[in-house]
């Protein structure tokens, strides 16, 4: 199984070729402006001057659903080994799933609850 | 043949097939599009039009390569490789038939979930960068995107893997070339979990009506708003192909592949391909975009319970069900 990492390691490697081959293309064929100007360096807003930098602190407005995303992620990442090997261990693995899974939806029902899936 | 060079090989030839796929794709939506539009689509370059992707093509290498005077230039010129990398990465697991696949990984369904989940971190990258404020709003959208749509696709990818016991894409073909396709039997939990598996698709690869980063009507272009030229053509690439390579991944998962009578295997894994990958031209020129709090609600309140549900139904079926019914 070694070997299908490799095959996939040089697959992306490939992949990374052909971005920067149309990176390379583009630069032997692409116009380039005579003289330079200020303004076509602008971000663009709408034809106005751009009214200072983009980089400024907003509210994101879901990081409490983010936190539940982490939650959510480390339970698949428990069900996937589960979920090859259930038909081996039979129904001792089932019943443990099912408790798990209902604990879990448990914190779902009360996050629904108090509104936590809410944009804040 | 050695491994690196399997790879290579099915490598290049794979991605050149993907792109003339991904050209001829871009045509072919174009036509459609003017057709439920009631216009003629591109009629000028080549017969009916064939040869206009690649006229675009040609027109975006030549266009300037502008970076804006603010942006953040190293992160600016790595995002559009990484989508690229990111979005045709992915096909390194996809079995075309039973003995071509380019990488046939034991956990292949955790590498396409773990390769596939990164084309966020390019998209938000390209935003952050640019130092735009319409790219960035796209950039912060991407990010709620990723994080809603992230749990129903795990927890639809987990019922054909419960149900063929298999994390090798190619080893849940190969049980339902030799059962049945779990699109169809059983009809719970299988049915409803290729759905669920397409809606977290086309929001992965932020296709209608889920296209909430680029939102053209509302972020000029969202993140791809400041790029131009080769780099812009790059990130057009990657949502294509991302559609593509997804749509033959619900192939695989759930309409059983390379199985299918009298022809052979790749002709079946690519005409079930193209099938699912006009769906996903037909959905978008159908519905309107939804809007990023509604996603999320949808994602959180509906799709992830329902998945939940269909993982819970999946293992008992394995469990409970009779013999004969497997």
């Amino acid at each position: 199984m070694q070997s299908a990492w490799l095959s996939a390691l040089a697959f992306l490697v490939v992949s990374t070729l052909l971005g920067l081959g149309v990176l390379g293309a583009a630069k032997a064929l692409r116009v380039r402006a005579r003289k330079d100007s200020r303004i076509k360096h602008l971000t663009y807003e709408c034809g106005e001057q751009p009214d200072g930098l983009a980089w400024m602190q907003f509210h994101a407005r879901y990081y409490v659903v983010a936190l539940f995303f982490v939650l959510f992620d480390v339970e698949a990442v428990f069900l996937f080994p589960w979920a090859v090997v259930l038909r081996e261990l039979g129904a001792q693995a089932f019943i443990a799933a099912v408790s798990f899974v209902v604990v879990l939806m448990l914190g779902w029902l009360y996050a629904l609850r108090k509104e936590a899936l809410q944009w804040q | 043949m050695s491994a690196l060079g399997h790879g290579a090989l099915y490598g290049a030839v794979l991605i050149a097939v993907m792109l003339s796929t991904v050209a001829v794709g871009i045509w072919f939506e174009r036509k459609f599009a003017g057709r439920m539009q009631s216009r003629l689509g591109p009629t000028i370059v080549g017969p009916m039009g064939l040869l206009q992707p690649l006229a675009d093509v040609v027109k975006l290498l030549q266009k300037e390569d502008i970076i804006p005077a603010g942006a953040d230039r190293a992160l600016f010129n790595l995002a559009p490789i990484l989508a690229t990398i990111f979005s045709l990465g992915v096909a390194a697991v996809l079995p075309l038939s039973p003995r071509m696949i380019a990488a046939d990984l034991d956990i292949g369904v955790v590498y396409m979930l773990a390769i596939g989940g990164l084309m966020v971190v390019p998209t938000f990258m390209a935003g952050w960068a640019s130092n735009n404020k319409f790219a960035l709003l796209g950039g912060m959208r991407a990010v709620a995107q990723s994080i809603s749509y992230g749990v129903p696709l795990v927890l639809a990818v987990l019922v054909p893997v419960i149900l063929s016991g298999s994390l090798s894409l190619a080893g849940i073909v190969r049980w339902q070339s030799e059962h049945h396709w779990f699109a169809l039997w059983p009809v719970i939990p299988g049915l409803p979990a290729f759905a669920l598996y397409f809606m977290a698709m086309l929001a992965e690869a932020n296709r209608i009506p889920f296209d909430i980063p680029e939102a053209e009507s509302e972020l000029v272009a969202g993140v791809t708003t400041e790029y131009t030229g080769a780099k812009f053509t790059l990130f057009y690439l990657a949502e294509y192909v991302h559609t593509l390579v997804g749509s033959a991944i619900g192939a695989a998962l759930f309409f059983g592949g390379w199985d299918g009578p009298f022809a052979p295997g790749l002709h079946w894994m690519v005409a079930k391909t193209l099938a699912l990958f006009v769906v996903v031209y037909w959905v978008r020129w159908t519905l309107l975009r939804l809007r990023s709090d509604q996603l999320m609600e949808l994602c959180w309140k509906w799709l992830t319970p329902i998945g939940v549900a269909l993982v819970l139904f999946a293992a008992a079926w394995v469990q409970f069900a009779p013999q004969g019914a497997l």
